[in-house]
């Protein structure tokens, strides 16, 4: 199915894709001064004499001195300006860049006189574009974006910006480029440890990563490891429905077009209907909502009770959490690794054998064992089975 | 978080047309309603009503216009450097380039890393798509597209899939396999079908959906197993130039920007776009969602970089200096949102401290324009990708 936009075909404006041109001619204008642009001298060459000859640093250091920078950054706009063909260089035609030392350059003449007689058409310059004309089923659009976007709750910027702040200091220490990595950084070192040491299924996770599930539910439960702690905390509750139910949700959310009516049909027996085996706790009128949805299922049909469920783990069950014994206990079992000390020889050694690692494929194929294990032994009981059989053993 | 996100009513019978669908949140004289989008686009292209006119429709956005304005600024209270001053500066930054990836034979266009903070993606001009494990410099895969121009690529969530797209309106997703020699690009599957050209494109939180953002001016959300479309975003006036999904608990929002210097948030379920920001001056060639999901950046062909708070619905900075005069192409945040890596047109990467709006550092070896920057998924190492044939890891 192909996408087609129902709005009048709008002719593109002449937009001046290069708006930075402008400002790169206007500094170029000035290196000609003749009294405060760039010094140039005569160069001869076999039997010619070339006028207006500057040396590479002597560019270099009026841009460095004209914009304040340091010759590193002016050296990179002297390079521009050769790419861009405003100076070219005498000597290596092929590779366009600014050298640092006596290369030799001249002013493109043409494009300065372009860009003077610019300074003078400026004012007359007609784009070429139609108007806009703006119909009124855009106008009314726009109006009601508008309206919706007065309605909406703001918050004061005191606020907001606050919290901005507070994520970066809370996750400063975590930050690789603001603080190290324990072991260390494998990108730095070649050392793959600090990898090996937070895989998904690892048994003992590192202090920093138990650190970081603390920091929020989202994180927790982003964490595949951190959210299969909780999971252990919520089934000595007796409480893994919540957790159960929103991870069907996102299942049906983000699953295929073609699977959402059996999956609908079975969060419904699983959670929703009267009496089901693992009946989940939400008021009333969403509850009226979700069910009458789910006469015919679409992918957002879950969202309110979803929200409804996160919500309640956000505000209580979270904070039990990280309250409980199950978490304070891998609090203390957490790994704190020493921080490698590797000689050049050794760092010479990891640069060569660097180590593969897990292929992703193989990675998923086992999490999605591991998941159908799980399903089947969460999956509930039948009684009637059971009784059965226990009968059939009699 | 978006708080509005969180509590509004989603999805549910349409106010006027009483069908269970996705919902829009909107104002018909200041009073809420809950309008599918079928509706919304009847009520918006109805004819004009009496006493209606073009002049006073115009008018009336206008003075919304400027209404809006008004709201936003009385939650303006306090500057984003007056919270910083209590801040401690960043310590001076060492990076590095670690490795250079060299394989591509033409300019590479985009990148992006796969979940196991080591593998990554890249696209070129001459339509080769590579596959790679940075830490060990192994090229896993090399594809080819039958189009030029390839200037979208993603990475699917489970690491067993790529997406791609370009020239030919086209995003395909392309299964990744465990034998280097398989023809991968005989199973690929094409996914997304535009008008126009293909500039980004994302998985969303499972390899079962694809966003993509197109030269058509418009983004859409495709259901990848049959290739149906599930929402369009309409809004645009012009190209759109990237997109980056909100990594925010409920996932349900991405932000998108493009030529007519706007960047606009969508609700991905009903299609609503809720937020505009217009404060560029030229094209916006990237955005990127700050880690909380509160806040984005975005870069632009105007030399800056700007900084959008959601919360409070306005634009809280600008990373600009005198000197940086050619267009910044593509930005990303570190992992913990202090530092702004951008990549610009003249070669350079600077870093910005997001906090105190200074240059923290400027780093210096691709010889030609960066075209995307990308942070590792655990932070670890920053990835540019360049006209000059080659990626750089950075750490």
């Amino acid at each position: 199915m192909t996408i087609r936009t129902t709005r009048p075909d709008r002719v593109q404006h002449f937009r001046p894709r290069m708006h930075c041109l402008k400002k790169v001619e206007a500094i170029v204008v000035e290196m000609q001064d003749q009294k405060g642009g760039v010094k140039g001298s005569e160069q001869k060459l076999n039997v010619t004499t070339i006028p207006h000859v500057l040396a590479g640093s002597d560019i270099i250091a009026w841009i460095a001195n004209k914009m304040k920078t340091t010759p590193e950054e002016a050296q990179a706009f002297g390079t521009m300006l050769v790419a861009y063909g405003y100076i070219y260089p005498l000597q290596n035609h092929k590779k366009l860049v600014m050298c640092n030392d006596t290369s030799l350059y001249r002013f493109q003449v043409e494009s300065i006189k372009a860009a003077l007689k610019q300074k003078v058409a400026n004012r007359s310059i007609v784009y070429l574009s139609i108007s806009q004309k703006i119909t009124f089923d855009q106008y009314r659009r726009q109006n009601i974006f508008y309206q919706q976007a007065i309605m909406r709750s703001k918050v004061k910027s005191s606020v907001s910006i606050g919290a901005l702040v507070k994520y970066i200091t809370t996750y400063k220490n975590h930050d690789p480029f603001l603080a190290p990595c324990l072991p260390s950084n494998p990108w730095q070192t070649d050392h793959d440890a600090y990898w090996s040491l937070n895989t998904r299924r690892v048994d003992l996770p590192t202090k920093m990563r138990v650190e970081r599930w603390s920091f929020s539910l989202f994180e927790l439960l982003s964490d595949l490891r951190g959210r299969d702690d909780f999971k252990i905390f919520l089934k000595k509750e007796f409480s893994g429905e919540n957790l159960a139910f929103w991870e069907a949700a996102e299942e049906l959310k983000l699953g295929t077009a073609s699977s959402m009516s059996t999956k609908a049909e079975t969060i419904f027996k699983t959670f929703l209907a009267p009496g089901a085996p693992r009946w989940i706790n939400i008021d009333g009128r969403t509850m009226g909502l979700t069910v009458k949805g789910l006469d015919h299922p679409h992918r957002y049909v879950l969202e309110a009770a979803q929200t409804h469920v996160f919500l309640l783990m956000k505000k209580d069950t979270f904070f039990r959490y990280l309250k409980s014994p199950v978490y304070k206990d891998i609090q203390k079992k957490a790994l704190n690794p020493e921080t490698h000390n590797f000689s050049p020889a050794q760092l010479e050694q990891n640069a060569n054998s660097r180590s593969p690692g897990i292929h992703p494929i193989i990675l998923w194929q086992q999490e999605e064992e591991e998941k159908a294990k799980a399903a089947a032994a969460s999956a509930p009981v039948d009684v009637k089975a059971v009784m059965s059989k226990i009968d059939r053993k009699k | 978080m978006c708080d509005q996100t969180f509590v509004a009513a989603t999805f549910g019978p349409c106010d006027n047309c009483t069908t269970a669908s996705p919902l829009m949140n909107i104002y018909i004289k200041n009073e809420a309603i809950n309008y599918c989008s079928f509706c919304v686009e009847v009520m918006a292209c109805q004819g004009l009503q009496k006493g209606e006119s073009l002049a006073n429709l115009k008018r009336e956005c206008e003075s919304l216009k400027k209404k809006l304005e008004e709201e936003r600024g009385k939650l303006n209270d306090v500057e984003l450097h007056q919270v910083a001053e209590k801040v401690e500066v960043v310590g001076a930054l060492s990076i590095k380039t670690r490795r250079v990836l060299k394989g591509h034979g033409n300019k590479v266009l985009c990148m992006d890393w796969c979940k196991d903070k080591r593998r990554l993606v890249s696209s070129s001009q001459d339509g080769k798509v590579i596959v790679w494990d940075g830490f060990t410099l192994n090229k896993e895969h090399g594809m080819t597209m039958p189009t030029t121009w390839v200037m979208a690529c993603a990475y699917a969530p489970s690491g067993c899939a790529v997406a791609c797209g370009g020239l030919d309106n086209k995003c395909s997703v392309i299964p990744l396999s465990l034998d280097s020699n398989e023809n991968l690009a005989a199973k690929k599957k094409t996914v997304a079908m535009h008008t126009n050209y293909i500039s980004g494109c994302t998985f969303t939180n499972s390899d079962m959906q694809l966003l993509s953002s197109s030269g058509d001016g418009t983004c859409a959300l495709w259901d990848v197993e049959s290739g149906q479309l599930l929402q369009s975003f309409h809004g645009h006036t012009a190209d759109v130039l990237s997109l980056d999904l909100a990594p925010s608990e409920t996932g349900n929002t991405f932000v998108s920007g493009g030529c007519d210097k706007k960047a606009n948030v969508w609700d991905m379920r009903s299609g609503q776009n809720i937020q505009s920001f217009e404060c560029h001056e030229s094209d916006i060639n990237c955005v990127k969602y700050y880690p909380s999901g509160d806040a984005f950046a975005s870069a632009s062909d105007d030399a800056t970089c700007r900084f959008f708070d959601l919360r409070a619905d306005r634009e809280v900075a600008v990373f600009q200096k005198d000197s940086i005069i050619f267009g910044a192409s593509t930005v990303d945040f570190s992992l913990s949102g202090r530092l702004l890596f951008a990549g610009y047109n003249d070669y350079t990467m600077n870093v910005w401290d997001v906090l105190k709006g200074n240059r923290v550092s400027i780093l210096f070896g691709h010889e030609n324009r960066i075209s995307r920057v990308r942070v590792s998924p655990d932070g670890t190492a920053l990835c540019s990708a360049s006209w000059d044939n080659t990626l750089r890891i950075w750490a």
